[in-house]
């Protein structure tokens, strides 16, 4: 801590910022992958369009996912609230 | 009663600043949604706008940061107070007109300083608040940003890359709706408060309020309205260069853009930190189109923002400077109200001007060529 730069508050922006800003996304992506997957042991789709393609395990998958996903967003919200 | 004259005037000001932050910001939050098609524009800036009114009760941190962090307190007056907003004003219809998301932030704290160094001089302004809380965060938030989303971008990419374009495209709207929205109200909760902040000031420097007082509710509610109408108006012009002018961008992009601005923006008000939604939204555009094999980044795009935003700190105190000593000048509640005219003659101008080459919802997404409005012939200053 120097007084022109909080290098505390900055380090943890950027660790919290990366796991929060690009490993949430990255989960999302990961969701999206199960939602799709199971479909391609079924080998080639003819649902293509469809985003809901998967295996039950996919789909159970891709809901956890989605659902820590929300619970990050849920838990920062209540962070903001709460700090007030 | 001249005071309380003059405090009216000060607070409608005030709040047709928080209205141009509004408008003027829009685009941080939904420009790649609407880009990408994710939302229909009118539908984005609509959400964008309740979400806004929602984020500005939701936490009150920033607001006192603005206003006590950065100049002395004791030495501000209305006049003072109504000339910086006028600098932050003018600065943001400038920028709005030329199509560049400068700071709104910046534009307030440099309007507000250049007016109270007019007015009290040097000893007025606490310049190692300002370096460390606006202008040393000002550099590094667009940084950060700018690595959040690039990673956040190529991990996004790597993990669906055997996902069919169709089924990708069609979840990461979905996302990005998600995490656009999470922007939108990020910056409710940050913009919002800092006119509430400037709102607060002048009542205390009125003695309406007792110094150190919190931000009655009437204030926390009109500048919450103020800014989610500026939102819905959205500032097309800005959409269309962060949208369309900086990176082409797709749905994954976006919203691994959006994602990591809103985990910044949200993690440095925490910290207290008043920095810009433009800059961090601006940094995290730029990181996605860095994080995607073969897309193009127009550099020069970028080059141009990166130009006005280190202008606006001084460009805005200057407009500040000037609207202190012409209403000073004036003397009194006369000169209050002839820089109101002034001010709202100038916004008229603008709006005007900005009829002749409109940038509405229904041309926002056409194909970028270059220009967001046709070469203008004040570039700086107004």
């Amino acid at each position: 801590m120097n007084s022109w730069i909080n290098l505390s508050a900055l380090w943890r922006i950027v660790v919290v910022g990366l796991l929060a800003g690009a490993g949430l996304p990255a989960l999302f992506a990961v969701g999206l992958r199960a939602l799709a997957a199971g479909s391609d042991s079924a080998a080639v789709g003819t649902d293509e369009d469809r985003v809901i393609g998967g295996s039950r395990a996919g789909m159970a998958f891709a809901g956890f996912c989605f659902a820590v996903v929300l619970a990050a967003i849920g838990y920062g919200i209540y962070l903001i609230v709460k700090a007030s | 009663m001249s005071n309380d004259f003059v405090l009216v005037l000060v607070v409608i000001t005030a709040l047709a600043f928080d209205f141009t932050n509004g408008f003027h910001d829009t685009g941080n939050a939904m420009a790649t949604s609407i880009a990408t098609r994710a939302l229909p524009p009118k539908v984005a800036v609509g959400l964008s706008g309740v979400l806004n009114l929602v984020g500005a009760f939701l936490s009150l941190s920033v607001a006192a940061t603005i206003a006590s962090g950065l100049v002395n307190t004791k030495l501000i007056t209305l006049t003072v107070v109504f000339a910086g907003l006028a600098g932050g004003i003018l600065w943001n219809l400038t920028t709005w007109f030329l199509g560049i998301p400068s700071s709104s932030s910046h534009a307030l704290i440099g309007g507000v300083i250049g007016s109270t160094l007019a007015a009290a001089g040097s000893h007025g302004v606490k310049w190692h608040g300002l370096v460390q809380k606006v202008i040393i965060p000002a550099v590094l938030s667009p940084i950060i940003a700018l690595c959040i989303a690039a990673i956040g971008t190529y991990l996004v990419y790597r993990i669906t890359r055997d996902v069919n374009e169709k089924t990708r495209t069609h979840g990461f709207r979905i996302g990005q709706i998600g995490s656009a929205s999470m922007v939108s109200l990020a910056h409710g909760t940050d913009d919002a408060q800092k006119t509430m902040g400037i709102i607060t000031l002048a009542l205390i420097s009125n003695h309406t309020l007792a110094s150190g007082a919190k931000a009655p509710f009437w204030v926390i509610l009109s500048c919450a309205l103020a800014i989610s109408l500026g939102t819905y108006i959205g500032g097309w012009r800005v959409i269309r260069t962060l949208g369309k002018g900086l990176v082409e961008i797709d749905a994954p992009q976006g919203m691994a853009a959006e994602s990591s601005s809103a985990a910044v923006i949200l993690l440095s008000s925490h910290f207290g930190y008043s920095l810009s939604t433009t800059h961090v939204a601006t940094g995290s555009i730029l990181g996605s189109g860095v994080g995607k094999k073969g897309a193009e980044v127009r550099w020069s795009v970028a080059g141009r923002m990166a130009t006005a935003w280190v202008i606006t700190l001084p460009a805005a105190g200057a407009v500040g400077a000037l609207a202190y000593y012409a209403a000073h000048g004036i003397g009194g509640s006369a000169g209050v109200l002839i820089m109101f005219l002034v001010v709202a003659a100038g916004g008229a101008a603008f709006y005007w001007q900005s009829r002749k080459t409109a940038v509405t919802s229904k041309n926002v997404n056409d194909e970028w060529s270059g220009t967001v409005a046709p070469p203008a012939k004040t570039p700086v200053g107004v």
